[in-house]
C-alpha cells in the first residue's frame, strides 16, 4: 500500500479538524470551560497527531503532542486556562495549519515556529503543574525515544494494563506479541505488566490496544534499564503507573482513534473487531464534485425516461396496463425522491463560510483594539459548495474592511453615544433565484465629502449633485483605492474594485448602503448555480416559465378597467390604492397564442428589492422545487431570464429574472391613486418590449 | 451513437459529412459529441430566428442552432427525421440542426484545398477549405470559429458587454 495516496485525505481531514478546534476554542468559556469542548479540542489534536504519525510528519506530530499535553491537563482540571492560554492555543493551531500547508507542498515546516509554539505550550502546561513534572511534560516525545535501545533499533517498553481479567490478559499478551518480543510478564489480579521489545512506536501500540481496552487502563513507559540514564530514570519514576496523568505518552480515548491511526493497525493484523471500529468512525465521505454532478445528470435522465414510460403506458391498452401504471407511479415517486436526495449532496450551508469569521474578527479586534461582537443570520441557507469557496476571499476582505475602517474605536464609539462594542452581522438568505449575503456593521459609515474629494484627486469625474448611492459606487472604481492613504478616507478602501470584480465573475453584483455615523451594509447578490429553489410554474401561451417563489407576493384576476395606460408606453394596475406597473410576459417574450385580454389573464404581483410590479400570465400551473441550471454554461445571458431548469418531462423551462424584469418596467416612483396618471405620464418611461 | 468513429484509416483527419440543402458540408469528427433527433427544444425570446432555443442534453442546457436557417439553405421544417449534430466547442456544447448526416470520411492533406473567397454561403473565416472526394465536393467548416463568432450570438462577448 502506498501511503502517499492518503496524504490528500489526511490534509483535508486535518484542516477540518483544525477548523473544529478553532471553533471550540473561540466558544470556550474561560471562567468555566466545558468539558465536552475541551474533549473535542483534545480529540482534534489527537487525531491529527495520529495521522501525522502514520505518515511520518514529525514536526506536526511534535506540535500536536505538546498541544495534547496541555489540553489533557486542562480537561483533567489540573490546570486552568485563561485568555492568554486560548491565544497560545489559537496560535498553535495556526502553526499546525502552516505545517500542514508545508507538508502539502512537500516543503519542510518552519522549525522555529514549531519550537516556539512547543515552548509556549510547555510553559502553560507546567505553569500550574507540580514542580517535579516539568521535564516529563515539556519534552515527553523524546523520553520514550530514550528507552533502552537494543539491536536493530528496537526498544524495550514497560507496559502496565489495569482492569483486565485473566482471559483478557492472555488475549492482550497475544496481541502484543505481534509487535515484538514479550518478556517479564507479570500477572496480578486485575492488572498485567510486561516488557515489550519492539521497533514500533509506543503510540502505535496504544492505538491498537485502544480498540480492546479503555485508554486509561494502559500505561506505557520506557523500561527501567540496564544502564540507567539520569533523565530516563526520572521520566520513568514520574510516569509511574500510580500517576497516569503525568505519563509522557498519554493513553488515548478509544473513540478518538482516527481512521489514520487505524490504518496501520489493519495493515499489521486486522481483525473484524478492529475493522468495525474503524468503519464506525466514518460518518461522512469525500467525493469529487464532478462525480456528484454526473449522478445528478443521470438521475435527471432517469426522471425523463420515467416520464416517457408514463406517456406510453397511458396510451397503451390491454389487461396488464393497470399494474403497469401502478408500477410506473411507484417509479415516479422513487425517482423524485432520488433526485431530491442527490441534489442535496452538493449543497452546503452558508455556515461553512461564516464559521471562519469569528476567529478573524477576534484576532483583528485584538490587533486594532476594538471590541467587536459578531453575529450570523441565516447560516443554514444552502448554496453550492463551489460558490462558497469562491466567495470566501471577497467576504474576508469585506469583513476586514468593516473592522478596520467601519467600526470605530472604543473611545470614539462612546463619544458618539454608541455601545462600546461594535456590531458586525453576517447574514444570508435566498431571494428568488439569488442568494443574498450581507455584511453589516454599526460603524462610522462612509464619508461622502471625503470620497468625493478623493475621487477628484484620482481624476474621476464627479459632481456634488451625485446622489449617495452613486457616490458609494465610487469606492469600487479601480485605482480609486490602491494607495495606502485611501484607508484614511473613512471608507473601505483597498481593493474594493477587486471584490467587485470577483463577484461579477461569479455572475453576481455588489451594492453598498451607508449612513454616516450609523453604519454600512454591503450586499452581495449571487446567482445560485446549482441551487434548488422553490418556483411557481406559470404558463403563457404554450410556454412555461418558472417564477422564483420568494419573489411572489400574491396573484389575482384583474379587471381590464383597473388597468390604465401610462403615457401610451406601459400600463399600471391599481391594487388596493397602489399603482403597480404591468409586465405582460407575452409581449415581452413575443409569445404567440397567449391570453391578451387582461381580464382573462392572471396578474402575479412580485417584488424585487423594494419594488412591486405585476406580471401578466395565462395560468398558474403549480409550485415545485427546481434545480437551477446556468444558462451561460453553453449559451449566453438572456435578458429577463436568470437561469433554466429541467422539468419532469425533460423539457427545459426558463427561470424568470425578477430583478431584471423590474428594470424593464416604467419607473413610477411613489404614487398615490389621486395623482398617479398626471405625474407618471410626464416621466420618461422605458419601453417594455 | 457515442462510439468513436474509426472507419477509415486513410488521410490526416476524419470528418462527418452532412447536408445543408444541395450542398455537402463536413466537420472534424473529433468535434462531434453525438447525433440525436430534434426534440424538446424550448424557445428563447428575442434571439435571432436561427437560434431555435435550448434543450436538455443529459442535464446540460444546450443551445440549438439551425444551420439551414442561418445560411438560408434547404427548407427548415422539423420532422421526426430532423437531425441535430451535437458539437463540442472548447468547454461548450452546441447542437446544430442540419438536413441530414451521410457518412464519415477520412481526408488526406492533399485532398483539402483552400476555400475560394466567394461562392459559398458561409463567410470565409469559418471555412477550413474544400475537399474533393471522388465526384463529391465537401465544404470543411471550422466549427470553433463559426460557433463562437459574433454573428452566431451564442456566446457573451466582451465587446458586447461594453456596448
Amino acid at each position: 500500500m502506498d501511503v502517499t495516496e492518503f496524504y490528500q485525505t489526511f490534509f483535508e481531514e486535518a484542516e477540518e479538524l483544525l477548523d473544529d478546534m478553532e471553533r471550540h476554542l473561540l466558544a470556550l468559556d474561560i471562567a468555566a470551560p466545558d468539558r465536552d469542548q475541551l474533549d473535542a479540542i483534545f480529540r482534534a489534536a489527537h487525531s491529527i497527531k495520529g495521522g501525522a504519525g502514520t505518515f511520518g510528519f514529525q514536526a506536526l506530530m511534535d506540535t500536536t503532542h505538546h498541544m495534547e499535553n496541555l489540553l489533557d491537563r486542562l480537561r483533567r482540571g489540573e490546570i486552568t486556562i485563561d485568555a492568554h492560554g486560548v491565544d497560545v492555543l489559537l496560535a498553535t493551531r495556526d502553526v499546525l495549519k502552516a505545517q500542514i500547508d508545508a507538508y502539502r507542498n512537500s516543503d519542510l515546516p518552519d522549525a522555529d515556529a514549531a519550537a516556539q509554539a512547543g515552548a509556549a505550550l510547555a510553559r502553560l502546561a507546567t505553569g500550574a503543574a507540580p514542580q517535579d513534572e516539568p521535564e516529563a511534560t515539556a519534552a515527553p516525545a523524546i523520553e520514550l525515544d530514550r528507552a533502552p535501545v537494543v539491536a536493530d533499533g528496537e526498544r524495550i517498553l514497560a507496559l502496565r494494563i489495569t482492569g483486565v481479567n485473566a482471559a483478557e490478559q492472555d488475549a492482550l499478551a497475544e496481541e502484543l506479541a505481534l509487535f515484538g518480543t514479550v518478556s517479564e510478564r507479570q500477572t496480578q489480579e486485575h492488572a498485567l505488566e510486561l516488557r515489550l521489545q519492539t521497533s514500533e512506536a509506543a503510540e502505535d501500540i496504544e492505538s491498537v490496544l485502544c480498540f480492546i481496552i479503555d485508554a486509561d487502563q494502559l500505561t506505557i513507559t520506557p523500561a527501567p534499564i540496564v544502564e540507567p540514564i539520569a533523565q530516563t530514570a526520572e521520566a520513568a519514576t514520574t510516569a509511574a503507573p500510580e500517576a497516569p496523568a503525568a505519563a509522557p505518552e498519554r493513553p488515548e480515548p478509544g473513540e478518538s482513534a482516527s481512521a489514520d491511526s487505524a490504518a496501520p493497525v489493519e495493515r499489521r493484523a486486522g481483525t473484524d473487531r478492529r475493522a468495525q471500529a474503524g468503519a464506525q468512525e466514518h460518518s461522512s465521505l469525500r467525493v469529487a464534485t464532478d462525480k456528484i454532478d454526473a449522478i445528478i445528470n443521470l438521475v435527471g435522465e432517469l426522471v425523463i425516461t420515467q416520464s416517457m414510460l408514463e406517456q406510453t403506458a397511458r396510451t397503451a391498452g390491454g389487461a396488464q396496463v393497470e399494474s403497469l401504471t401502478e408500477g410506473i407511479a411507484q417509479l415516479q415517486r422513487n425517482a423524485r425522491d432520488l433526485q431530491e436526495a442527490v441534489m442535496s449532496i452538493r449543497m452546503v450551508p452558508m455556515d461553512f463560510a461564516f464559521n471562519r469569521f469569528p476567529r478573524l474578527v477576534r484576532d483583528l479586534g485584538h490587533k486594532l483594539d476594538k471590541n467587536v461582537e459578531m453575529e450570523t443570520i441565516g447560516g443554514a441557507t444552502e448554496l453550492d459548495k463551489g460558490l462558497i469557496e469562491r466567495i470566501m476571499d471577497p467576504l474576508t476582505h469585506l469583513v476586514r474592511n468593516s473592522l478596520d475602517h467601519g467600526i470605530e474605536t472604543h473611545a470614539k464609539r462612546l463619544q458618539a453615544g454608541k455601545p462600546a462594542a461594535g456590531r458586525l452581522t453576517l447574514a444570508a438568505r435566498h431571494e428568488g433565484g439569488n442568494i443574498l449575503i450581507e455584511i453589516r456593521d454599526d460603524g462610522a459609515g462612509l464619508d461622502r465629502d471625503r470620497i468625493l474629494a478623493k475621487a477628484r484627486e484620482s481624476g474621476l469625474t464627479v459632481s456634488d449633485a451625485m446622489d449617495d448611492s452613486e457616490v458609494w459606487q465610487l469606492i469600487f472604481a479601480p485605482g480609486f483605492s490602491t494607495a495606502a492613504e485611501v484607508t484614511d478616507v473613512s471608507g473601505r478602501g483597498v481593493g474594493m474594485d477587486v471584490v467587485k470584480r470577483n463577484i461579477l465573475q461569479l455572475g453576481g453584483h455588489v451594492d453598498l448602503v451607508s449612513q454616516t455615523g450609523v453604519g454600512t451594509t454591503v450586499r452581495i447578490v449571487l446567482p445560485l448555480t446549482l441551487a434548488i429553489t422553490d418556483g411557481m410554474t406559470v404558463r403563457v401561451g404554450d410556454e412555461v416559465f418558472i417564477l422564483p417563489l420568494a419573489a411572489v407576493v400574491e396573484s389575482m384576476r384583474v379587471d381590464e378597467a383597473a388597468a390604465r395606460d401610462v403615457g401610451g408606453q406601459g400600463r399600471v394596475i391599481n391594487v388596493r390604492g397602489d399603482f403597480l406597473p404591468l409586465v405582460e410576459l407575452h409581449r415581452l417574450f413575443d409569445i404567440q397564442g397567449a391570453q391578451t385580454h387582461l381580464s382573462r389573464a392572471i396578474a402575479v404581483v412580485v417584488k424585487s428589492e423594494s419594488r412591486h410590479f405585476a406580471l401578466v400570465v395565462d395560468e398558474l400551473v403549480g409550485q415545485q422545487q427546481v434545480v437551477v441550471k446556468n444558462l451561460e454554461t453553453h449559451f449566453r445571458k438572456v435578458r429577463g431570464i436568470s437561469a433554466a431548469t429541467i422539468l419532469g418531462d425533460g423539457k427545459v423551462a426558463l427561470i424568470l429574472d425578477v430583478r431584471a424584469l423590474s428594470r424593464l418596467t416604467p419607473p413610477l416612483g411613489p404614487l398615490s391613486s389621486g395623482n398617479a396618471l398626471s405625474s407618471s405620464s410626464n416621466q420618461a418611461v422605458e419601453a417594455v418590449q | 451513437m457515442n462510439q468513436t468513429y474509426q472507419t477509415q484509416e486513410s488521410g490526416d483527419r476524419e470528418v462527418l459529412v452532412f447536408a445543408l440543402g444541395d450542398e455537402e458540408y463536413a466537420v472534424d469528427i473529433l468535434k462531434v459529441q453525438e447525433i440525436r433527433s430534434y426534440a424538446g427544444v424550448t424557445r428563447i425570446a428575442n434571439v435571432p430566428p436561427f437560434i431555435k432555443g435550448v434543450t436538455n442534453l443529459r442535464g446540460q442546457i444546450v443551445p440549438i442552432v439551425d444551420l439551414r436557417l442561418k445560411f438560408g439553405l434547404g427548407t427548415a421544417d422539423y420532422t421526426e427525421h430532423t437531425v441535430v449534430i451535437v458539437l463540442n466547442i472548447g468547454q461548450r456544447v452546441v447542437g446544430a440542426v442540419v438536413d441530414g448526416v451521410s457518412d464519415v470520411i477520412g481526408l488526406s492533406a492533399e485532398q483539402i484545398k483552400a476555400a475560394p473567397d466567394f461562392g459559398t454561403p458561409l463567410a470565409t473565416e469559418y471555412l477550413m477549405g474544400l475537399a474533393s472526394v471522388e465526384d463529391r465536393m465537401l465544404i470543411l467548416i471550422d466549427v470553433d470559429a463559426m460557433m463562437t463568432s459574433r454573428e452566431m450570438a451564442l456566446v457573451d462577448r466582451a465587446e458586447d458587454a461594453v456596448a
